[in-house]
């Protein structure tokens, strides 16, 4: 069946020579922050020239490892496909024991990212994150926090903060929402203790008052944004919530640096920045040798917290 | 500026002939594309948005309404024709509109969806634009206790409401529930039932689902029968359009739908399906004619049809209010907005008034586009059913099939997709009903998850389940509903004994 869906492909390829540029891979529905990088590239690329036609598609499923699964499989040595990824596959690929991981792709870039922000609502008696960490030491599982699907950056965040707070990680109590989305309503609603997501998805709560911004997992301090780092209150997490590109399998080095100069083309015209200040998304371009080793260094701490946390046995 | 200054300067902005042209083509764009099966409206405007940023903000928006309230009413359209719905929320839409079509009753039940399409979306839009800041406080009181309670109040209203026989209602019911356990569990992560086949981690898709029980199972069905009757199915009987008894039948059910989808929509976690449900409940409760149930009632169509177009304005509740998107179709339009460099949050209606009036004076406009668009293509939809009917399901099956592929491009997921056809041929054989299975499938995995969250937050505590007033109020109504009907038939009974005792002396 896969080869026949294939061979109707390519067909159509065949018979629409103009369209068979770039076909970017979201591994995720519509309207999710892969998606949105996705479309994003696809409109760049195609305005910058880079691309005649680039197309999206959505394969869902999984914190996007159903998408990296079959991108690896059905596109070998294909120079013209790409996928969009990030730090939740990262942990998705450890808890589900997915049999393909990111070392079956060729990365090529890092293209943006958030930090994390951790808050409570406007009512609540909790202040400061120093007071936020003596109630979750004083009694770990009166401390509900609600953020994104288990697992996933937002849940890794917080047994890097129970860890580095000396509180047993596997105690911690997080409650898993689909998506930053509905985290939010529960946090606004008042139904959890705090909670935990991107900071793009609480900026305009916080702005608005609703919300009380605790502390950022970022290095430094955020310019604009009047909170304190996590590793300021003395814990020492650094995490940042990345989106990134790949490439294929088993490319030439030609292929690779081609695909890499079309990548850094785009990330570096004038339309690309206007569309990620529009989206508010940060440039944190980072490829090559740079990339690969922080891609590594970040799938080591990932999953030694994830086995903290209990969810990788 | 007062807000109907800014709504007027809206609607005036949007009256202009080319905004009226640019409205008309995001309709018909809207729900050419929504009327694929597979497509819902979440891909069929991240599909078309790409169009809409050629345009000037204005012209962009009213486009982009179009495209939405187009794509939430392309589903309707093959479920009431073709027994394929396109998307979650109208698959109650098949139960009785597509029973309606094959008694040549396709024009009528057409009609009364994109009559009650427009009036649920006009009520709804009118809702948001001066009610939104106070509806959404009443929404976010809504944690995971009270909406698990709703669960709890879906799942008996439904239940009850469906087939003639509470078993085998049940065993329909339960099989989805089933069925919903498979998957990754939300709020720990892990795998569950999934036998290691990667394509089921995410469990099963509610669509695919949906298409293989009601259009493969049915075609299936058609095909196993001996006699051939293909004479029953009357492609068009009487008028077209509806009579003055349907517009009789249909103007209540249109406003008690609007009543149940609006607050529903606008709960951070409420969905449009939960809305048709309630809706399809209250008016198998209320009707008249409890027989047609089941044969093509006017009023299962008018009642959730309305209820899917009232929860699309409400999700815009959340959306513009808190910056929050509560459905696919939402987080696309989140990035529609951000192409304006608008963030949609609790300082939008102060900030960006005219783009904010601007967009609901847009889906104003759009509502009515889409009732002038699509009433008289009613006449040229309905000929679709004079096709002969081994070519209509060869067609149908073709459909589903493309549509599965098209959202899902998997081997696996085609393979579900018959295998499901063929559980959905099997049940109808032998008379279970297969709406229940499709509610099991999304209410269960809501239900768990909301109970789950709830013991978590309070540690373990059931009577958390109880101290909440809008959660006892609302477990309250699901007990009186469940027992009711219970004490009712054994009174019943007693005296049907008592009678029978009587009579042998």
């Amino acid at each position: 069946m896969r080869n026949f869906v294939l061979a109707g492909l390519f067909a159509g390829a065949m018979a629409l020579p103009a369209a068979a540029d770039y076909t970017i891979i979201a591994p995720a529905n519509p309207g999710g922050g892969w998606d949105q990088t996705a479309r994003t590239m696809q409109t760049v690329m195609q305005e910058e020239g880079i691309s005649r036609s680039a197309q999206v598609q959505n394969v869902p499923g999984a914190g996007g490892t159903i998408g990296l699964a079959q991108f690896a499989s059905q596109n070998r040595g294909n120079p013209d496909a790409l996928i969009v990824g990030g730090y939740v596959m990262v942990g998705a690929i450890l808890t589900n024991n997915s049999p393909v991981s990111l070392a079956d792709v060729t990365p090529i870039a890092r293209l943006t990212g958030e930090y994390e922000a951790i808050v409570v609502p406007a009512a609540s008696p909790i202040e400061s994150i120093d007071g936020l960490i003596e109630q979750l030491k004083a009694d770990p599982g009166s401390v509900s926090w609600a953020g994104g699907s288990a697992g996933g950056t937002d849940h890794i965040a917080v047994g890097l903060i129970a860890k580095a707070a000396g509180v047993d990680p596997t105690t911690i109590n997080y409650i898993a929402y689909s998506g930053g989305g509905e985290a939010l309503a529960a946090i606004l609603g008042n139904q959890v203790t705090a909670g935990i997501s991107s900071l793009g998805e609480f900026e305009a709560q916080i702005q608005a008052g609703t919300l009380r911004l605790l502390a950022t997992s970022a290095p430094e301090p955020i310019e604009g944004v009047d909170a304190t780092t996590l590793k300021e209150a003395g814990l020492d997490v650094v995490l940042e919530n990345w989106r990134m590109v790949a490439a294929a399998p088993d490319l030439t080095d030609e292929q690779k640096a081609k695909i890499s100069a079309d990548i850094e083309a785009m990330v570096t015209s004038e339309n690309w920045q206007k569309q990620l200040a529009d989206k508010g998304w940060a440039d944190t371009y980072l490829a090559g040798a740079e990339f690969d080793a922080q891609l590594e260094s970040d799938i080591a701490a990932t999953e030694a917290v994830l086995r903290d946390i209990g969810l990788v046995k | 500026m007062d807000a109907y200054t800014f709504l007027l300067q809206g609607l005036a902005t949007a009256s202009e002939p080319a905004m009226l042209l640019y409205a008309l083509i995001g309709v018909t764009l809207g729900t050419a594309v929504g009327v694929l099966p597979g497509i819902g409206p979440a891909l069929t405007v991240a599909l078309l948005l790409p169009v809409t940023y050629r345009l000037d903000p204005a012209g962009s928006l009213i486009m982009f309404a179009g495209i939405y309230y187009g794509g939430m009413y392309g589903g309707s359209t093959t479920s009431i024709l073709l027994n394929t719905p396109g998307e979650s929320a109208s698959i109650i839409t098949a139960l009785e509109g597509n029973k309606m079509a094959r008694k040549g009753r396709g024009g009528p039940a057409l009609a009364t969806a994109a009559i009650g399409s427009f009036i649920a979306g006009l009520i709804a839009t009118l809702l948001l634009a001066f009610l939104a800041p106070s509806i959404v406080k009443i929404a976010l009181v809504f944690g995971p206790r009270e909406y698990f309670a709703l669960m709890v109040l879906a799942f008996v209203t439904v239940s009850a409401a469906f087939g003639d026989s509470a078993l085998r209602g049940l065993t329909s019911l339960f099989l989805g529930l089933a069925l919903a356990c498979i998957g990754i569990d939300q709020l720990t992560g892990q795998a569950r039932l999934s036998f290691g086949v990667p394509d089921l981690l995410d469990g099963i898709e509610v669509t695919t689902m949906a298409v293989a029980m009601f259009a493969v199972g049915e075609a299936l069905f058609i095909a196993g029968q001996r006699v051939r009757q293909d004479d029953e199915v009357t492609a068009v009987k009487g008028s077209v359009w509806m009579s003055l008894q349907d517009w009789r039948r249909s103007w209540k059910p249109w406003l008690r739908g609007t009543a149940i989808g609006f607050p529903i929509g606008a709960m951070p976690a409420g969905g449009a399906e939960i809305g048709t449900f309630l809706s399809y409940a209250a008016e198998k409760k209320l009707t008249k004619h409890p027989e047609e149930f089941g044969n093509g009632a006017i009023e299962g169509v008018a009642g959730p049809e309305a209820a899917n177009n009232a929860s699309a304005a409400g999700t815009l509740v959340p959306l513009l209010t808190l910056g929050l998107p509560t459905s696919a179709t939402a987080a696309i339009m989140l990035a529609g907005f951000q192409q304006f460099g608008l963030q949609p949050g609790p300082l939008l209606f102060a900030t960006n008034p005219t783009l904010v009036w601007g967009l609901i004076a847009s889906l104003l406009i759009a509502n009515a586009m889409l009732l002038v668009l699509n009433l008289p293509l009613i006449g040229l939809w309905v000929k679709l059913l004079t096709i002969p009917r081994h070519w209509l399901y060869a067609g149908i099956l073709l459909f589903a099939t493309l549509g599965t592929i098209g959202a899902n491009p998997s081997s696996f997921e085609l393979g579900m997709l018959l295998a499901f056809g063929v559980l959905g041929y099997v049940m109808r054989l032998f008379g279970y009903p297969i709406a229940p299975i499709v509610v099991g499938l999304i209410l269960g995995p809501m239900a768990e998850q909301q109970l789950r969250r709830a013991l978590s937050i309070s540690q373990g505590d059931w009577t958390t389940l109880l101290q909440s007033p809008i959660a006892a109020v609302l477990l309250g109504l699901a007990a009186l509903a469940f027992i009711v009907p219970l004490i009712l038939r054994a009174r019943g009974k007693g005296e049907v004994l008592s009678q029978m005792a009587a009579d042998e002396d």
